[in-house]
């Protein structure tokens, strides 16, 4: 191992090293959480629901999810006739493309980020537009009116649940004074530091419902709605086509409850444990509620969904905003 | 200081690369059956199982919701100049209270007006 | 026995006089060679769709999100059944009518009986009519319980589906220790029943009744109260009572809209003169109303089916030798019985042959269904899957 890196390290270069190093670890992070997740889901439904869930393929049915990545490799990707091809092979690749850069952002532990700048947070949430487009374009290269429906769907409820996300992320960014990652760690870390779920528990509520929205998760699952929509914006792809769309939900999830978990659960922050490892523990356990809210809610229709954003979570979260604001500021004149 | 958005770069590249080993796989390992024994109906937009009623499907579609997408722009636009304040809010001393106060007055206005005006109801 | 039920006596004493409603099938169907030129396109939902209960076909004409015009599109699972009746003797017709509706496939089973015995003055046995009235209720309560898991389902919940299955797994199996069937019952017989019940029947069906009460209690509070499913459901698919008495619903859907019309009330047939029980109605009329009248319904029968096992007689469960060949008066007859939708009619005519010459069953489905295009219109696409929910129907009853 150290052999193989030192030979890196004469070719590319240290800095080369670490980004090459670091890459590979994060896309093996991406299928392995989308294929944890995908066991982790069915496990929970299966808790909720009294029964088993998987049980057949490894011990208490782990593999279960790397049989099905296997079998849906080959399969026959199916490609009908009136769609628009190229968009309709790109639209999955696009919908993939911010994942890896999304991931490199997080701080996974103090100064342990890929990619450590001053606009961490804007950078995050701007590349989570780009996904948005993906999914649109697969479903309107389809030619089908399922997907359209569910096109259409998804940019509404993406655009309109954008607000309540920045918004209730910035009355964390005015505690902290900052939009580095990495210092928004450091503020809730340092001698007096407070995780900042405790000054902004409202903030908190408010950046899990729309991440779930911003996440096309149930109860806002209403792009590919299946009792609706047949599969939504999916609907006419096969193979690993439909599966990277899967993927990429399941690093989104991932990405928006990274980022849950730095800026509300103090990120790798915690005693004993490696920074690390709590990290991945806070992130899975936000997951967690975004599952077993999966498996308790029915669905939100369109419009009551949209007046959830415009009517509750926009004005909810600029009230917070400026609460934070005055209170911070009276603390300051105080002091 | 853009050097430190290289890896950013990167990502998108390597991103690029995972799709393309992942979709190429499965165009390596599909089945690809003959295109003369395939039915033509299987490349069909699937509409519940009868023929599609009409054949072009890539349309306008009347989402009604016009409105709430252009309110969508402006508050988004201002939630993004809110964000170099937020940054800048401890340095700022009382006047940065007093700005979020008259700028976030101006936002509310705007949303109680669009609600009141019904911008905001699904026709 | 004339034709002229108890159902049209109710309907005539209601004091409006409808106007009745024109049937709402193949008016779509000619407009579809040319695109509509308001913006407004055709949309499939089903047959191959999985919230379509089997193989309803809705052909949507959609502004957007809204449905403008809706067409039920129904026949993709005919099977000839009152065909079939013509060409067998009466009870070579036995096995068929729970095939028609295999969700309430006892009580359809025990209303053919019920049907050929009035008609031709056959006697049951006390135990037999006691037992088909427990059976039935037992078959209701697994109707309404699959029907409040796949309603959840198409609201976009899953896990009341599969606690409801679970439950309703147990009626299953003590349905089948008695009739030695799951789904498609042919458990009575004309004159009284196949088969005796097992001797554990009773203990376990109190058994039962124990769980699925502590059931209830978690069914409302996972999904009565909830908030989404309160949203979706208050207000949505409204059926005004002129709806209702036009198109001629009847069933849980009659009741939702305040029309206190329960054939076992209006007609009494088998035991339920003998049992207590309400009729639980409600006056919004919406999906909601719909979802509460089910589940109060679900409690009556568990009421009724814990009197029959109180009030179990001993004896013989139908004559000695099966009653093959019924001698048929000529005439013209009807009785009808409360499914789990509603007014299920079996209208028999009999000649001087052992063959029927004609059977027709009335079907509750059916009316509900063309009700449905109606209350579609002006809707979003999401409701039109609540409310084809809410309305509970069963695609292959309705096609026979």
């Amino acid at each position: 191992m150290t052999a193989l890196l030192d030979t890196l390290e004469g070719t590319l270069g240290g800095w080369g090293t670490t980004l090459l190093v670091g890459f590979v670890a994060l896309a093996g992070l991406i299928t392995v959480n989308a294929m944890f997740m995908v066991w982790f889901e069915r496990k929970v439904a299966g808790w909720v629901q009294g029964r088993l869930g998987p049980m057949e393929h490894g011990p208490q049915g782990t593999l279960q999810t790397l049989l099905d990545v296997v079998k849906l490799l080959g399969k026959e990707s199916i490609i009908p006739a009136q769609v628009d091809r190229k968009v309709f092979l790109l639209a999955p690749v696009v919908a993939f493309l911010p994942a890896l850069a999304m991931l490199s952002l997080l701080p996974y532990d103090n100064n342990l980020t890929m990619t450590d700048v001053e606009s961490g947070l804007l950078l995050v949430f701007a590349f989570g537009g780009v996904s948005l487009m993906g999914i649109f374009m697969g479903a309107w290269s389809s030619n089908n009116k399922f997907a359209l429906l569910g096109g259409m769907r998804a940019v509404s409820q993406n655009i309109a649940y954008e607000l309540p996300l920045l918004l209730s992320a910035m009355a964390v960014v005015l505690c902290a004074g900052s939009l580095n990652l990495g210092e928004i760690v450091a503020a809730q870390t340092g001698e007096n530091g407070l995780w900042f779920i405790v000054m902004q528990p409202v903030a908190l509520g408010i950046y899990l419902i729309a991440a779930t929205a911003e996440t096309n998760r149930a109860p806002f699952d209403i792009p590919e709605a299946e009792s609706e929509l047949v599969a939504g914006f999916h609907t006419e792809y096969t193979g690993m086509g439909f599966a990277v769309f899967f993927l990429a939900e399941y690093t989104y999830m991932f990405i928006v409850c990274g980022i849950g978990a730095t800026l509300f659960l103090g990120g790798g922050d915690g005693p004993l444990l490696p920074g690390p490892v709590w990290f991945i523990l806070k992130v899975y356990f936000l997951l967690f509620l975004m599952v077993m809210a999966r498996w308790t809610y029915p669905r939100l229709r369109f419009d009551q969904l949209m007046n959830l954003a415009w009517k509750f979570l926009i004005p909810l979260s600029l009230i917070n905003l400026l609460a934070t604001a005055a209170v911070l500021k009276f603390v300051e004149v105080g002091s | 200081m853009s050097a430190q958005y290289l890896p950013v770069l990167f990502a998108f590249m390597g991103a690029i690369g995972f799709m393309a080993v992942m979709l190429g796989l499965n165009h390596l390992l599909g089945p690809k059956p003959k295109a003369a024994l395939t039915p033509a109906v299987k490349f069909e937009p699937f509409e519940c199982g009868v023929p599609a009623l009409q054949r072009d499907n890539r349309r306008r579609i009347s989402v009604k919701y016009y409105l709430v997408a252009i309110l969508f722009v402006m508050f988004d636009l201002e939630a993004v100049l809110l964000y170099p304040w937020a940054v800048l809010y401890r340095e700022l001393g009382l006047f940065g209270l007093v700005e979020l106060v008259v700028f976030l007055i101006s936002l509310v206005v705007g949303l109680i007006y669009a609600w009141r005006k019904g911008a905001l109801e699904w026709q | 026995m004339s034709t002229e039920s108890a159902t049209l006596k109710a309907y005539a004493a209601h004091p409006r006089t409808p106007e009745y409603a024109p049937l709402r099938f193949g008016t779509l169907t000619p407009a579809l060679e040319q695109a509509p030129e308001d913006g407004t396109y055709y949309l499939n939902m089903g047959p191959q769709h999985p919230s379509m209960h089997g193989v309803l076909r809705l052909l949507l004409r959609l502004d957007g999100e809204k449905v403008v015009e809706c067409e039920p599109v129904i026949g993709y699972s005919h099977r000839a059944h009152e065909k079939m009746a013509e060409r067998g003797i009466f009870a070579q017709f036995l096995p068929n009518p729970s095939r028609m509706d295999y969700l309430g496939g006892m009580i359809y089973n025990v209303g053919y009986c019920q049907a050929v015995e009035r008609a031709f003055s056959i006697e049951v046995p006390e135990r037999a009519v006691v037992l088909r009235t427990l059976c039935c209720e037992l078959n209701r309560i697994s109707s309404h319980l699959l029907w409040f898991g796949t309603f959840l389902l198409d609201l976009g919940a899953f896990t009341p589906f599969l606690l409801a299955f679970q439950d309703r797994e147990k009626i299953l199996d003590i349905l089948d220790s008695a009739s030695g069937s799951r789904l498609t019952y042919c458990y009575a017989n004309f004159g009284g029943l196949a088969l005796d019940v097992p001797e554990d029947f009773a203990e376990r069906t109190r058994q039962y009744i124990k769980e699925q009460r502590a059931a209830f209690h978690t069914y409302h509070e996972l999904v009565t109260g909830n908030v989404i499913f309160r949203q979706r459901c208050e207000g949505v698919g409204i059926i005004t009572q002129d709806t209702i008495l036009s198109y001629g619903m009847t069933g849980p859907n009659a009741r939702a809209s305040g029309i206190a019309y329960d054939v076992r009330k209006a007609e009494p047939y088998g035991f339920y003169p003998e049992v207590e029980f309400d009729v639980p109605t409600r006056d919004e009329g919406d999906c909601l109303a719909r979802y509460f009248v089910r589940f109060e319904e679900m409690e009556q029968s568990l009421r009724i089916v814990e009197q029959c096992l109180d009030r179990l007689p001993e004896g013989p469960v139908g004559p000695k030798k099966p009653l093959v060949r019924v001698k048929p008066k000529p005439g013209e007859y009807y009785h009808c019985v409360e499914s789990p939708r509603g007014q299920f009619g079996m209208f028999i005519v009999a000649d001087k042959d052992p063959e029927p010459w004609r059977i027709k069953a009335r079907t509750p489905s059916f009316s509900n269904l063309s009700a449905m295009a109606e209350m579609l219109e002006g809707t979003m696409v999401a409701d039109t899957i609540a409310i084809l929910g809410s309305i509970d129907i069963v695609m292959p009853e309705i096609d026979r």
